[in-house]
């Protein structure tokens, strides 16, 4: 699947997207944030507050406990500041 | 609903009063227009900054709008719809955003705009960095804004 950051947490992980396979075991967006964590001190860095993560699947917000099966697109990204 | 709906992100500026005639041209069913524009200040929390960049998740923020849009057509009587958020480097002085409602009388122009504001506020995926002497930072979400659009939730 494919994983995008955004604002400070692609700054601290260093790339605004990438491919990602991960184990059968990581169901849920806050797994898959565990999982992430573990790769890097950079995505651990991003990842310290996962309460504060937000987080998309195919372009629309989900909550920590979503699943990511047939996920096309995951993002991670902070709290949003537009308008 | 019988009006138009455009929603456009960009980096150029936008022309308040030629999107409003836009909306209104050549019709004669609509009553009432409200235009909400917001505007880059000069500061932040009483602190200089030169300039705000504003990041995007293409695809999704368009998306979002639109899911907003389409509460908003369903909530209010609307005759036209007209978002443009800019993204990019913006100075102080300079259009970040703005809102656009048509309706035949003031009161659901009034409220589907301000909806739609909170909710681009809180929902829409643009993040703000801030340009100063001090360097650059991003700017922290506010639970003002998240309090704002909690009172549109429709129980």
């Amino acid at each position: 699947m494919k994983v995008k950051y955004f604002a400070w947490v692609r700054e601290r992980i260093g790339k605004a997207e990438e491919t990602i396979e991960p184990p059968a075991s990581v169901r849920t967006i806050e797994e898959l944030i565990a999982w992430l964590s573990g790769r890097s001190e950079a995505y651990a860095y991003a990842f310290e507050k996962p309460k504060v993560i937000r987080a998309a699947i195919d372009h629309a917000h989900v909550k920590p406990n979503a699943a990511i099966a047939g996920a096309r697109e995951i993002a991670f990204f902070p709290p949003m500041t537009g308008g | 609903m019988t009006g138009p709906v455009t929603i456009r992100i960009q980096q150029d500026d936008f022309d308040v009063a030629r999107e409003i005639a836009a909306l209104t041209n050549g019709r004669t069913d609509i009553g009432a227009v409200v235009s909400f524009s917001g505007i880059c200040r000069g500061d932040e929390d009483s602190a200089k900054i030169s300039a705000l960049k504003l990041e995007h998740y293409p695809g999704m923020a368009e998306e979002e709008i639109k899911r907003h849009v389409d509460e908003a057509i369903s909530r209010w009587p609307l005759d036209g719809v007209t978002v443009i958020h800019r993204v990019g480097r913006i100075t102080p002085g300079e259009n970040i955003v703005l809102v656009v409602t048509a309706s035949q009388h003031r009161q659901a122009a009034f409220q589907a705009a301000e909806f739609l504001m909170d909710y681009l506020k809180t929902s829409a995926p643009f993040w703000k960095k801030e340009e100063s002497a001090a360097g650059t930072g991003w700017v922290e979400a506010n639970t003002r804004d998240d309090q704002a659009a909690a009172r549109w939730t429709r129980s």
